[in-house]
């Protein structure tokens, strides 16, 4: 490091290694007209699914377009509560924020009737008996705590029906444009 | 230099709006694909500008590719900064000579948080920012400096008011309480949300898609220090250095795009590019009227183009700023000519 030159004074002082300048903005997020009308069914107990316009493919949650055309979508369908597990992972530690028993599984759902999937917790079923394919439906929270949140649906729980095969289970619908091929 | 061009622009300002960014860019976005008839596939590369402190959101611009559809894999790239400096990443990369053609877009919705802190924020964090001076108290500050050195006065505010559109006229003007001394909240711009979406195409591409394209005969951008007290607040030495390398005074200018939010930066930028104060075309849009960050700067370049491809100006300039008091500048010519 160079020599510094400073007062006499602060000469022996000792020297400043990090400093401290709080910052805090605050914001009304404005979620969108598509997230809004999720939510808004969300928290009647209802999960809708946006229709790409492009190929009719089945988008849940609705983020306002289908991400792979750039092309806004504003029809929605009403959706089950029931699906599969596309693929998931065993966590064996804690998650900052959430107090949830360890082991606990995060899957990737694919509703009945969906061409993506998102990503909620797995519960009432042991890690080693998860797999791939198998079925799963919503457990809500109770009525009076349901919202307009995430948060509605507190885990996915087996159905106990024959799981989806292997080769069906997870992403479909996804194709690349141009070749006219869909490998759903 | 490889002459490249715009072809195509859309765009939507509003006061407070519900869309979330994706669906105020699909339709802008859509719109100039479909004008040009390109594909996203038929896209070079694709550039963006936007803000994080906007968004209130970390990596807000990869969610915004959901209005793009980035599916098969696209070339892009995202400025932190208005969307005029995506628009030079994508000509230096035309000059490359990898591309034929470019999607440029920017977009900010700052209605959801507080502008004024968010613009405190890119300040000097060590010796500024935490002091959390807001936005129109520093264009205050630089205001009173000029009037006091009667390098500008109070008329020449009052006249670009009217010019922008925020009051009638003079008598208007002064009858305003003061906001920020000396300021008046005439001076001072309305926030928008709102976002812009343009193609752009090199020679040879540019004539098939435009029937008259607008070409960039000039761009450069430059920066002075961050550090008020180490400015002259009495001029803009990035601006005019920019404008100089632009070639800006080249030829006549027929209508000055400038990205000036309040009416002081609008008379010393005036003053320091010898634009005339009172100039006989003015933007249609003037960014007092409605400043959106990270896109209000993209927008003088969509209306300076507007303007040739409309037929009522051949030789067009905009200007795109940001920071605090104008600390970096873009200028960017464009012309009805290749030349």
């Amino acid at each position: 490091m160079p020599e510094i030159n400073v007062p006499s004074s602060i000469k022996d002082l000792e020297q400043v290694q990090s400093v401290r300048t709080p910052i805090r903005m605050e914001y009304t997020f404005t979620p969108g007209v598509a997230a809004q009308t999720y939510l808004r069914e969300f928290a009647n107990k209802k999960i809708l699914g946006a229709v790409s316009p492009v190929d009719g493919a089945v988008l849940v949650p609705p983020r306002g377009a289908d991400p792979r055309y750039g092309a806004l979508c504003d029809e929605f369908v009403e959706m089950p509560h029931t699906g599969h597990i596309g693929s998931f992972c065993v966590t064996n530690v804690p998650i900052p924020g959430r107090e949830l028993e360890l082991p606990y599984i995060s899957a990737w759902i694919f509703l009945d009737g969906a061409d993506i999937g998102f990503l909620n917790l797995v519960a009432e079923c042991p890690p080693e008996e998860c797999r791939i394919g198998m079925r799963v439906e919503a457990v809500w929270k109770p009525d009076d705590e349901i919202g307009m949140t995430a948060e509605n649906i507190l885990y996915w729980r087996p159905t106990g029906e024959p799981d989806l095969p292997f080769d069906e289970a997870g992403v479909r619908g996804w194709h690349v444009r141009g070749d006219g091929e869909s490998d759903a | 230099m490889r002459k490249v061009a715009i072809v195509s622009a859309a765009s939507r300002q509003e006061e407070k709006m519900l869309d979330n960014e994706v669906e105020l860019m699909v339709p802008l976005i859509s719109k100039v694909r479909e004008e040009t008839g390109l594909d996203q596939t038929e896209i070079g590369f694709t550039c963006s500008g936007s803000s994080d402190f906007l968004a209130g959101q970390a990596f807000s611009f990869v969610m915004t590719l959901d209005a793009v559809g980035p599916v098969p894999p696209i070339s892009e790239s995202h400025v932190e900064m208005d969307g005029a400096w995506a628009l030079y990443e994508t000509w230096v990369k035309f000059q490359m000579g990898v591309i034929d053609t470019a999607l440029v877009y920017s977009y900010g919705k700052p209605s959801p948080g507080s502008l004024q802190d968010v613009l405190s924020t890119q300040l000097d964090p060590y010796y500024v920012a935490p002091l959390w001076p807001d936005a129109h108290a520093i264009a205050a500050l630089q205001a009173r400096h000029l009037l006091e050195k009667e390098e500008i006065s109070l008329q020449h505010l009052a006249d670009c008011a009217v010019r922008a559109g925020t009051v009638e006229n003079h008598e208007e003007y002064y009858e305003q309480q003061i906001l920020a001394d000396p300021l008046r909240p005439a001076d001072c711009p309305t926030y928008a949300d709102g976002g812009v979406a343009m193609i752009l195409a090199a020679e040879g591409k540019a004539e098939e898609l435009c029937e008259k394209p607008a070409w960039i005969t000039g761009i450069d951008h430059r920066i002075d220090t961050h550090h008020f007290g180490a400015r002259n607040l009495s001029t803009i030495p990035s601006a005019k250095k920019a404008a100089e390398k632009a070639g800006v005074h080249k030829a006549d200018i027929d209508l000055a795009e400038i990205h000036t939010a309040y009416t002081v930066h609008d008379v010393l930028l005036r003053k320091e590019l010898n634009l005339p104060l009172n100039p006989e075309k003015s933007s249609k849009n003037h960014p007092i009227k409605a400043e959106t960050l990270m896109a209000s700067g993209l927008l003088r370049i969509a209306e300076a183009a507007r303007a040739i491809w409309d037929q009522e100006a051949n030789r067009t300039l905009a200007h795109a700023t940001s920071g605090p008091l104008m600390q970096q500048n873009l200028m960017c010519v464009l012309s009805g000519e290749k030349e």
